[in-house]
């Protein structure tokens, strides 16, 4: 495999990074390391979903619904099983969902999708107290661990970086050509002979997998699961928000959204505790404005004007393609 | 309206310690709060735990302060939304405990967030006065984090407690022994139904009509039209507050005459007994209050006249009851010792405005479980333990006309 030296150093520099993250539970236990869980939380949920949904442009709100069954896959079996399997077992169920649901429906493209996506999560909710109520104790199940944030943060940081090791690689193969392809023209994407539908639910999956990881790390957390709070339809928004921020047309795009949101988001709760949704309003209208195409959109743009030889996107995916 | 009420809340607070000048120089004692502001939770925690926190630390105030040994000591509320989310819920409380270093914490609103942010309260070493959440098997909860204290009891009782009272009423030979049940089926209505069923077959009851429907919807004419066709004695729906409403008007529109009536979550709020007017008479709801205990009279009318809003008939007084618990706690310890106020917590009485107050291996075993409208005032008819004031429940009128 022929890898570029700038991409070399990224994924070295990236390595490095993590590296020194990990040392951060040593420093702080108390409420900045809660903190960096929820960001390390957002950060891979964020970039898994950016995997499948920036290239394809297909929004999907179903990270609840990955997020959910993550968490249940730990719930159900956390007295039977060791938790390393619990998050396999996350990994198959996430995989599975995905693949369900891509077949039934990632043929259908734009609007049909999101709104399917949406309902995924209140579905997937109704289902597990169905069967909850029919079949298995209560509806509540407990989860009893021992452990504390400082592991949730490290098993946080460790998917965050095999989502972007997966993202890099996926990005380098024939899969992430055909995916680049299909975004900016699916027409064109057929008429190479891009299977355009097996290409979006292989993709599906592996982002389904990761989130549903996030929902079983979060799990021991919570204590306490019943559907309504491991199926939070928040959960979507809030990715897809973040994502967005940051932009999604570069695999470090949702990171460079997830860490300025989560903190002014927490400056905001912690300051005007009952102005919080007014002023999140005025923010997110604001960075519709100012930032239509997140932080990385923006970034590039300078960086084109200052150097007009960019071919931007579709240039580039044929000049990797050769 | 959130607003306001904090900036009310802050003028109040800026006015008492005002008036009390200089004797309330000492330092505040600071109670943190992480609930629900916005979110799904947001409209629970705004009619039953925000306006209790608002009136306690009002009159908590007014009255000199929280007595600490032989200080008087103000009172300071810092309060965080958790946006109904347990994420948040867990970065507030390690907020309020590192960050702010509150003396007390109370805990937020629903079960859910109550049991997510447990083990961390715990880790701080807080003590935990649950008043607005519950759930079956609170013992190995206990077990586990023993600062955590359950006011509303186990979730078993709750649905229970109607059956006892219409096998009362069978039994004194008032009703017969035909039911028609209904539940919206989401996580409570199924639960709910899950002992309820079993509970009403025990005791004999022959179930004539069973049904479930959906969480938000309004249409439940059908379901109503339906149990009046199996013509029962005694109708059960274990509903929340949208349907609990729309159960009853559908009734009263059909003329679905039974000699029983009973809504779930929703009949014990002020608003239902007020839309209905003299509808509401006779009908059974779950939860309850001991109205002629002039005690509680006097919160409802406090209630109302610092917050602007009217108690409910179940939850907002177990809530007032709460912070009254941690207040008593700290003036019989003499200190804000954590660990002495648990154990503090754990083995003595409270005199609180749902009565004296015990907690028997952290849970609270004495509950309203039913209680009937009557004139506008609900009545307590039914309890777990050995909660006094309990009335005999009476067959319900037929519906007024409309």
């Amino acid at each position: 495999m022929n890898i570029p030296r700038n991409e070399l150093l990224a994924v070295g520099a990236g390595l490095a990074g993590a590296a020194v993250l990990a040392f951060l539970p040593l420093v702080t236990e108390g409420f900045w390391l809660s903190v960096s869980v929820n960001i390390m939380l957002y950060a891979a949920i964020c970039t898994a979903w950016a995997l499948f949904s920036g290239p394809t442009h297909l929004v999907s709100l179903a990270s609840a619904a990955f997020f959910g069954v993550g968490t249940y896959s730990v719930a159900i079996f956390i007295d039977v099983l060791p938790f390393p399997a619990l998050v396999l077992i996350a990994v198959a169920a996430g995989a599975l969902l995905a693949i369900l649901v891509g077949l039934a429906t990632l043929r259908l493209s734009g609007v049909y999708f999101v709104i399917f996506t949406l309902g995924l999560a209140e579905l997937m909710g109704q289902i597990v107290t169905w069967v909850q109520t029919n079949f298995g104790g209560t509806i509540g199940l407990y989860i009893f661990t021992d452990l504390t944030e400082a592991h949730l943060y490290w098993m946080l940081l460790a998917l965050t970086v095999i989502v972007f090791m997966t993202g890099w690689l996926i990005n380098r193969s024939r899969l992430g050509l055909a995916l680049r392809i299909i975004g900016n023209d699916e027409a064109v994407a057929r008429h190479v002979g891009v299977d355009t539908a097996r290409a979006r639910i292989i993709l599906f999956a592996v982002s389904g997998a990761f989130i549903a990881v996030a929902g079983a790390i979060m799990a021991p957390r919570y204590s306490y699961i019943t559907p309504d709070a491991a199926f939070n339809p928040m959960t979507s928004f809030l990715v897809v928000i973040m994502a967005l921020l940051g932009g999604t047309r570069r695999l470090w795009g949702p990171l460079v959204g997830v860490v300025p949101f989560t903190l002014v988001m927490d400056f905001i709760s912690g300051h005007f505790p009952n102005q919080t949704a007014v002023i999140v309003g005025i923010a997110f209208l604001a960075i519709v404005y100012v930032l239509p195409d997140g932080v990385t959109g923006q970034l590039e743009s300078l960086f084109r004007r200052r150097r007009p030889t960019d071919q931007g996107l579709l240039a580039t995916t044929v000049e990797e393609g050769r | 309206m959130l607003r306001r009420s904090f900036n009310v809340l802050m003028l109040s607070a800026a006015l008492a310690v005002g008036t009390i000048g200089a004797a309330m120089a000492q330092d505040p004692v600071r109670i943190g709060v992480s609930a629900s502001k916005t979110g799904p939770l947001a409209g629970g925690a705004s009619g039953v735990l925000w306006p209790n926190i608002k009136l306690w630390a009002e009159k908590v105030n007014k009255a000199g302060g929280l007595k600490v040994g032989d200080q008087m000591r103000p009172i300071e509320i810092v309060e965080y939304d958790d946006k109904s989310s347990p994420e948040e819920a867990v970065k507030n409380i390690q907020r309020l405990a590192t960050q702010d270093q509150v003396d007390l914490i109370i805990p937020p609103y629903s079960t859910g967030l109550n049991l997510a942010t447990a083990p961390l309260i715990a880790k701080y070493g807080y003590p935990q006065i649950v008043s607005t959440g519950n759930a079956n098997d609170l013992d190995q909860f206990v077990k586990r984090w023993p600062n955590t204290f359950w006011l509303l009891g186990p979730a078993q009782g709750i649905a229970d407690g109607i059956v006892g009272t219409l096998k009362d009423l069978r039994d004194a030979g008032k009703i017969g022994n035909r039911v028609a049940v209904v539940n919206v089926s989401d996580a409570f209505g199924l639960e709910m139904i899950k002992t309820g069923k079993p509970a009403l077959k025990q005791a004999g009851f022959d179930i004539v009509y069973e049904s479930s429907y959906p969480l938000g919807n309004q249409d439940v004419a059908p379901v109503i039209a339906s149990a009046k066709a199996a013509n029962p004695d005694a109708f059960v729906a274990y509903s929340y507050p949208p349907d609990s409403f729309a159960l009853t008007e559908q009734a009263q529109l059909q003329k679905f005459n039974v000699k029983a009536f009973f809504v779930s979550v929703g009949g014990n709020l002020d608003a239902y007994g007020k839309r209905l007017g003299a509808a509401a008479n006779g009908v059974l709801i779950m939860g309850g209050v001991n109205a002629s205990d002039p005690v509680f009279q006097a919160y409802r009318k406090e209630h109302l006249e610092v917050t602007g809003q009217e108690a409910d008939w179940w939850a907002s007084p177990v809530a007032y009851a709460s912070l009254e618990i941690l207040q008593q706690a700290v003036e019989h310890v003499g200190s804000l010792d954590k660990e002495a106020l648990n154990k503090e917590i754990q083995s003595g009485t409270f005199k609180t405005v749902i009565g004296d107050v015990h907690f028997d291996n952290n849970i609270n075993n004495n509950n309203w479980t039913v209680g009937q409208w009557s004139d506008g005032v609900v009545h307590g008819v039914r309890a777990t333990g050995n909660l006094q004031g309990a009335q005999q429940p009476v067959i319900k009128p037929v519906w007024p006309s409309n």
